[in-house]
């Protein structure tokens, strides 16, 4: 039973998507993904709008003040096993705005990131190569242990 | 009752969760190329029951939970005893309140999404279930009974006699499988304006409990749809299966519409193609009386 999990969670990883301020470059590179063109759900990759039903969170662009309580929040509704994707040079470092006084950096000053993919705008390739990368580390993760 | 009735029931019983994920697939699969895509592998609901099954169960009540349960169970009751051909109606008043756990389940919570789902899927259950026990009311009226073993002793196909309560029953169907234009209660696609409505509060588990279910849902209508060809029965398996591409042609080509429009066409189209096929029968002369 666990090796049919553990080999059905690298089949079926559902995304849920969250734009954190940046320029909506990155966000139209992963909209490219699910066209007919690139088509990740050949992958099983859905892109699914609840972080109740997601595995991988990727996010976008920058973190600010007024968004990190959002990010966190969002990051402790997927429920374990669950992999970050910091999706840009924006979401992995801060980017150009970098030193900026309304920005944090890069969202792993909020949460834990296991993937980054620079980029601006990162290709829809590079983020298909990303999800790959998480999909190895998202076996490596445990469920919560309860009671 | 025979070593060899009680076997064969049992055994689709336990197949039918395997083909309905496998038909969910195929409609996956489908749906891609209309599209213009690749598409998932077959057995991709399989996987992504499996991932949800391994995962963490968020929490919000518990009575959330307990009514997922009860709807998985129900459904299966309602699956079991049309295997077994039984009662039509009770089959379907079952189906019913299968339907209602899963009202009570979003409404258990305080998430605006999963409530707005849960009016929504009231809507839907206003517009099927008249259509699904006049539909068994319009059988009773050829068969002059509403076991479904009766529809195999009838001795001949039904549909030349039921052909518009079958186009009703379609109806039912599209709303059934939560397909386009009729998915308002749980949009199909989970990044859509109400993030799946009444399974918006559901994870890990319970999700997949939800999953299952529908595989049961999608299997039992499919062969309430089957009945209406039972001479011999392989012509109403193909039947159904014809009916359920058509299905996903429907989904395909249409977008969401309005829940007003969704009661306007089954209560019109659906209860009252069934009304007039009724006539018919009357008319016709072909009514058994009782």
């Amino acid at each position: 039973m666990m090796g049919l999990i553990t080999r059905s969670r690298v089949k079926s990883p559902w995304i849920v998507h969250y734009c954190c301020g940046g320029c909506n470059g990155c966000d139209i590179e992963i909209l490219a993904c699910l066209t007919p063109l690139y088509d990740v759900e050949r992958f099983g990759m859905l892109n699914i709008g609840n972080p109740k039903h997601a595995d991988i969170l990727v996010v976008t662009g920058p973190v600010n003040n007024r968004n990190a309580r959002v990010l966190k929040t969002l990051y402790d509704q997927i429920p374990n096993p669950k992999v970050v994707m910091a999706v840009g040079t924006c979401a992995s470092s801060g980017g150009v705005f970098h030193n900026c006084y309304n920005t944090l950096g890069g969202i792993d000053k909020v949460i834990p990131v296991d993937v980054y993919i620079p980029g601006c705008a990162v290709r829809p390739e590079a983020i298909i190569d990303g999800v790959v990368l998480a999909l190895d580390k998202l076996n490596l993760k445990k469920r919560t242990k309860v009671g | 009752m025979s070593s060899g009735e009680l076997v064969l029931p049992l055994v689709a019983f336990l197949l039918a969760p395997v083909a309905g994920g496998l038909l969910c697939g195929i409609d996956r699969r489908l749906t891609a190329r209309m599209q213009g895509r690749i598409g998932p592998p077959i057995l991709q609901p399989f996987y992504d029951f499996f991932k949800l099954w391994g995962k963490d169960t968020l929490v919000t009540t518990r009575e959330n939970l307990v009514w997922a349960w009860g709807y998985l169970l129900l459904t299966m009751v309602a699956v079991f005893m049309f295997f077994f051909q039984q009662d039509l109606l009770i089959i379907f008043f079952v189906l019913a309140f299968a339907g209602a756990c899963l009202i009570f389940g979003a409404f258990s919570v305080r998430s605006p999404y999963s409530h707005l789902g849960a009016n929504r899927e009231i809507l839907q259950m206003l517009a099927y279930e008249p259509i699904l026990l006049l539909a068994a009311v319009a059988i009773f009226l050829k068969t002059g009974t509403f076991m479904i073993t009766g529809v195999f002793e009838f001795g001949e196909p039904l549909l030349p006699y039921l052909p518009l309560a079958f186009v009703a029953v379609l109806v039912a169907l599209g709303i059934k499988m939560r397909k386009s234009p009729f998915d308002i209660a749980a949009s199909e696609h989970a990044h859509q304006e109400i993030v799946r409505g009444v399974y918006t509060e559901y994870s890990g588990r319970h999700l997949a409990l939800i999953k299952l279910t529908h595989w049961f849902e999608i299997v039992l209508i499919l062969g309430f749809i089957a009945l209406f060809w039972a001479q011999p029965l392989w012509i109403g398996v193909v039947l159904a299966l014809g009916m359920f591409v058509l299905e996903l042609l429907i989904d395909n080509i249409s977008a969401r519409l309005r829940w007003a429009w969704m009661l306007g066409v089954s209560w019109v189209v659906g209860v009252g193609f069934i009304m007039a096929n009724m006539v018919l029968i009357y008319l016709a002369g072909g009514a058994i009386r009782v």
